[in-house]
């Protein structure tokens, strides 16, 4: 039995199932500090947060709505920098799993939070990389977030900020990426993965009441369906804690 | 004895149009914004604004018009303004010229700076179009002394044959920081994450450091393992409580959500900025008057940080 849930605790939860207990998590703004602090809660106790502002391992008692926020510190193991995220624990190879978010995502999970259009006069302007090119690149493995329309999932990203699997294959290898590589893409309507070796995609999961068809429908780039299942749920337990412990103030659920 | 004290507006007057800047602080975090706001009161034009995660910060630079070029990896206001306003109409409409980097990217360019290199390596770019595509022109590459000859370099390492990205180093003639404590003689004392804030310092020619609080140089020379940036590299130091707002700085106070959002919503046009722009930034004749325009001591009392915590649990973050 299920109670009721909106799509954003649904994404979060399939987010927080990604991580294992005892990784060290890089977690971004947004949903994925949302999907850490509940696996921390339920299956992952061990699991260690690194924020790229400095926040290093803490206890945290209340949301932060962004990566630099105060409330990244509580208990923290450290009050760093930049250049101790960056340099030392992701490039020096200690970031288990890392979360990015996206505008675009295309076929390879390659993702655009740049620019829509001509980069340099852009119908849309984004944010921009932060530390998303340097996680894509860098994170023994990354989970991707992302709203599923068609538009948003093009067969190739008007311009890749975050390297995916390029352009399937070992080309990821080639451009000189040692490891890592997006592992799955949590969308609006399901869970997207990536096939060993060709890195061609395929759903993995259809959320409840959406068709793999009309995943596929939603997708500009072709998916195999073969395997589709359903979208596990979130149980009462996951969406008590996310409603009264994670996020009580409704920072970012009641945003979606 | 040395006193580096001066006034807001002196501090102002330190910044001449043209300058190549850094400011220090991260998205809604710990920026120096009354100096900011001083310097749009004195008209500053075509500042080269060096950042990595910026927010409203050089976003209102942006929209005040005092900025000829950004290179940045990112400029947001968290849940506020997922993409800072100014910078995405600015950008759209072809008023602003920018390089992208990645934030390990401009860590590295800052760093080299700092330790007198002319570039640094790192791993990240390698894929993507930020190595790919370029904002600055060859034109402005060629003719401009502050544009780098080129936006980065992929090497094969000399040792293992690896491919590397090299990024050209950032010198700037000023930082501009916000801290919890300073002395009148320039010793500082960053609380909470220092950010990128001890780079950036040292990889400018001056650095001005607005705090909220003046504090005897011997207090903080009684704990010098928590000291990070060396006086002498201190020009000038300006008190300011609430030197920050709307942003936050740790064990002082939060960020300011009412203000934040409309700021949001103000940046979207260039009509309603202005109203912002007279509101807060030409209206009030001083810091003390722009306090008083964003709400006053009342208000200001319910951002303040609780101690232990360094920021204000009971922050109501959603109107």
């Amino acid at each position: 039995m299920s109670a009721p849930f909106s799509t954003f605790e649904l994404m979060t939860v399939a987010a927080a199932r990604e991580i294992r207990d005892g990784e060290v998590v890089f977690a971004g703004t947004g949903l994925p500090m949302l999907a850490a602090m509940l696996a921390q809660r339920t299956h992952a106790p061990g699991c260690v947060l690194v924020f790229e502002a400095g926040g290093v391992d803490p206890r945290m008692l209340h949301l932060p709505m962004s990566v630099g926020d105060s409330r990244t510190l509580t208990g923290a193991a450290m009050a760093a920098g930049l250049m101790e995220a960056f340099t030392y624990l992701l490039q020096g190879g200690r970031i288990d799993v890392g979360f990015l978010g996206g505008a675009q995502v295309d076929r390879y999970g390659n993702i655009n939070s740049t620019a829509v259009g001509n980069y340099l006069q852009p119908s849309v302007r984004f944010s921009g990389s932060g530390g998303a090119a340097d996680v894509a690149a860098l994170a023994g493995r990354t989970v991707i977030i992302a709203r599923h329309e068609r538009r948003r999932f093009p067969e190739r990203v008007d311009y890749r900020t975050s390297p995916g699997w390029i352009e399937g294959g070992d080309s990821r290898a080639r451009a000189g990426i040692r490891g890592g590589g997006p592992a799955a893409v949590v969308t609006t309507l399901g869970v997207i993965r990536f096939r060993p070796g060709t890195k061609e995609p395929y759903l993995a999961s259809a959320h409840p009441g959406i068709s793999p068809e009309h995943v596929q429908a939603e997708t500009g780039f072709p998916l195999d369906l073969s395997e589709a299942g359903e979208t596990p749920p979130p149980t009462r337990e996951e969406l008590e804690i996310l409603r009264t412990t994670v996020d009580p103030e409704g920072v970012f659920l009641k945003r979606h | 004895m040395i006193d580096k004290v001066i006034s807001l507006e002196e501090a102002a007057a330190l910044v001449p149009s043209g300058a190549t800047v850094s400011i220090g602080g991260f998205t809604s975090q710990r920026h120096p914004t009354a100096l900011l706001r001083a310097l749009v009161r004195h008209g500053v034009r075509d500042l080269v604004v060096y950042c990595h995660s910026a927010g409203s910060d050089v976003d209102l630079l942006i929209g005040a018009g005092c900025v000829r070029r950004v290179e940045a990896a990112y400029l947001a206001d968290g849940v506020f303004a997922p993409i800072a306003p100014n910078w995405r109409r600015f950008v759209e409409a072809g008023r602003l010229e920018f390089e992208d980097y990645s934030n390990a990217a401009m860590m590295a360019r800052f760093s080299a700076g700092a330790m007198g290199l002319p570039f640094f390596p790192v791993r990240s770019m390698l894929g993507t179009d930020l190595l790919e595509k370029e904002g600055l022109s060859a034109e402005v590459r060629r003719t401009d002394p502050t544009a780098a000859p080129k936006k980065a370099a992929v090497v094969n390492c000399p040792f293992t044959g690896e491919s590397v990205v090299l990024v050209p180093a950032i010198r700037t003639d000023l930082c501009l920081l916000h801290v919890q404590r300073a002395s009148p003689q320039g010793l500082v004392r960053i609380e909470g994450q220092e950010f990128l804030d001890v780079q950036q310092a040292l990889a400018a020619d001056r650095v001005i450091v607005t705090c909220e609080e003046l504090v005897d140089d011997e207090e903080l020379r009684r704990e010098p393992e928590r000291n990070r940036i060396p006086p002498f590299a201190v020009h000038a130091v300006v008190p300011v409580p609430f030197g920050a707002h709307p942003h936050s700085v740790h064990n002082c106070y939060d960020y300011d959500p009412g203000h934040l959002a409309l700021y949001a919503e103000a940046a979207r046009s260039d009509d309603a900025f202005r109203a912002y722009l007279e509101r807060f930034v030409f209206g009030p004749s001083d810091h003390a008057a722009y306090l008083e325009a964003v709400g006053g001591p009342e208000h200001l009392e319910t951002l303040r940080a609780r101690s232990g915590l360094g920021y204000n649990p009971e922050l109501r973050r959603r109107p």
